[in-house]
């Protein structure tokens, strides 16, 4: 018989037999005896080898059947933002000392790296209106969820509640989160139905501003509501719009989470993003993920190190405050070039042009017979409208039109669709899609 | 070195009991102030919360590792000692004294005999 021996593993049989007799098994075999068998080791259907030659150009012909965002005109956003990335971004990240996920933990090595992780957080801060930020979280959603169980770690109560305006995705993964530990998440469906909700129990409330809708939520009623009860106000924000409208710091915020795509990161499929992670400095102990800190070396000279690294888990182990490794350095670092590109002026520009191309298309389109804007209030660059036929229908003949239409929100808002806005949208482009809406036929 | 009025844990921690006082005062040993290391942070258990023996009481910080800090008495505790916020080096300086952690009110007299005296901890030590 020809067994396979991995030339990079250097257990010995002795040595397995040894692990299986401690786990009380008697093959290998055993271990993978939940997974149903015709799972285990199935018949890839697979065609044979070609060169490479033969698979570039046939993917090739596969990827232009797609619709790319930027080359056709695309008004999605809930959650994911297509921006302009200036070309400094992409020359700065892909320059061979930076590249690299790997998590800097040699400050003798890695100085250059660190100093952008502690630009990162600086700039969060000021973003933010917070006291302190860490460097990095997977995406905005983890970031949420790691925000509801510091809050638990913090004042020891067992319940939080999120109000329903927060994406329906972000509130799928706080579910995840908080199942294990065993944490009673409720939901509130307005800051009156809060209100009666929020007691003594809370350990905190987690608000999305702009919520999912995009609509700017009363953060200075909730915050009066939260604090009744000394319990935390978690918000997740959009980094845009926190350069236009008074950041979550500024309503005693406890804890700010953000998405950091927005911030030069293409939408991707999904990832990988970075998450953004702020919060009083009082809690710093709890928060989870790396923290640059700067300080100096014993020749004086200004340094930079990881630091409160006796919560992670290189030293915890399973004790640990969190679990957030390597891999979202690049792209936090993709996000500091991004904000230092744009700068305190640019950035602020940036989310006037998002908000004012948003409230044109509005604008528009509430006057066009069939459709609607069901919420009122103030938003920024998305709002929902109302469709006269189903929004999944609306959008085939916007791609008919070579425009990659919203969100479709149905399930939420009776044929409801979410529209984004970004400076990518030209007013000839939103021009051409209030003309395309016009012309539907109901 | 190891004063011989208290009572030792295994986890060295000491225990400072009176005959006729419930309350009894608890801290870290010398042995383990100088093995964490430069304490940078405590985080003390709350006014009032329940302990039991050899369970969780709170966590020293040093510039090294975080670590447990576990009650070798069952019971309330009453207080702590909310110096050691500001200052957490006075565990370092002073174990036995001002780097005092929490006063206990025990629920059981009777575990104390599961501690150590002065000599027998000792003798832990020289074995470790």
């Amino acid at each position: 018989m020809n067994k396979f021996v991995s030339p990079y593993s250097p257990n010995t049989d002795s040595d397995r037999l040894e692990m299986l007799k401690s786990l009380g098994v008697s093959s290998e075999k055993d271990l993978f005896k939940d997974i149903p068998s015709k799972f285990v080791d199935p018949d890839l259907n697979l065609p044979n080898p070609r060169s490479e030659l033969d698979l570039h150009s046939d993917l090739y012909r596969l990827s232009r059947l797609n619709k790319i965002p930027g080359e056709s005109p695309s008004f999605l956003g809930a959650g994911s933002y297509q921006h302009f990335i200036p070309s400094a971004v992409k020359q700065i990240v892909t320059r061979g000392e930076y590249m690299t996920a790997y998590t800097p933990y040699q400050p003798e090595v890695a100085q250059g790296t660190l100093q952008t992780g502690y630009e990162f957080q600086t700039m969060i801060c000021e973003l933010t209106g917070m006291e302190i930020a860490n460097s990095g979280m997977y995406e905005g959603a983890s970031a949420l969820a790691e925000a509801a169980l510091m809050s638990v770690r913090i004042n020891k109560r067992n319940e939080i509640i999120v109000l329903n305006s927060v994406s329906p995705l972000y509130i799928e993964v706080i579910k995840t989160f908080v199942e294990a530990p065993s944490i009673k998440l409720m939901t509130a469906d307005s800051i009156k139905d809060l209100d009666s909700k929020v007691s003594g129990n809370t350990s905190c409330v987690l608000v999305q501003n702009p919520n999912f809708f995009g609509f700017s939520e009363n953060l200075e009623e909730i915050s009066t509501i939260v604090k009744k009860h000394n319990s935390l106000m978690i918000v997740s924000s959009d980094p845009i719009s926190m350069a236009l409208f008074k950041p979550p710091g500024a309503y005693d915020a406890d804890i700010v989470v953000a998405e950091g795509q927005s911030l030069g990161i293409p939408p991707s499929f999904g990832g990988p993003y970075v998450g953004i992670f702020a919060c009083k400095k009082k809690y710093i102990r709890q928060m989870p993920g790396r923290i640059v800190g700067r300080t100096i070396d014993n020749n004086n000279r200004k340094g930079f190190v990881l630091t409160l690294q006796t919560r992670e888990q290189h030293i915890r182990r399973e004790k640990a405050t969190s679990n957030i490794c390597t891999s979202v350095a690049l792209i936090a670092l993709t996000a500091t070039a991004y904000l230092g590109a744009l700068g305190k002026n640019g950035i602020r520009h940036m989310a006037e042009l998002c908000y004012h191309k948003a409230h044109y298309a509005a604008s528009c389109i509430e006057s066009i017979p069939g459709f609607s804007m069901p919420m009122n209030g103030v938003f920024f660059n998305e709002f929902p409208i109302t469709c006269p036929i189903p929004p999944k229908n609306i959008n085939s003949i916007l791609l008919e039109n070579d425009i990659i239409g919203g969100y479709d929100i149905s399930d939420l808002i009776d044929n409801g669709m979410l529209l984004s806005f970004t400076e990518l949208n030209s007013k000839k482009q939103i021009d051409k899609l209030v003309q395309v809406l016009t012309n539907i036929t109901f | 070195m190891t004063p011989e009025h208290l009572l030792y844990s295994k986890e060295h921690e000491w225990v400072k009991a009176t005959e006729s006082d419930p309350i009894v005062t608890i801290g870290i040993t010398v042995y383990a102030a100088e093995n964490l290391g430069d304490i940078v942070f405590i985080e003390l258990p709350e006014t009032g919360s329940n302990v039991d023996q050899f369970g969780k009481l709170g966590e020293v910080e040093s510039v090294k590792a975080v670590s447990d800090i576990y009650s070798p008495v069952s019971g309330t505790v009453v207080e702590t000692n909310s110096e050691l916020i500001d200052s957490p080096e006075h565990i370092n300086d002073s174990p036995y004294d001002n780097g005092w952690i929490a006063k206990i009110q025990i629920s059981n007299s009777g575990e104390l005999d599961n501690l150590m005296n002065s000599k027998e901890y000792d003798t832990m030590l020289t074995e470790e």
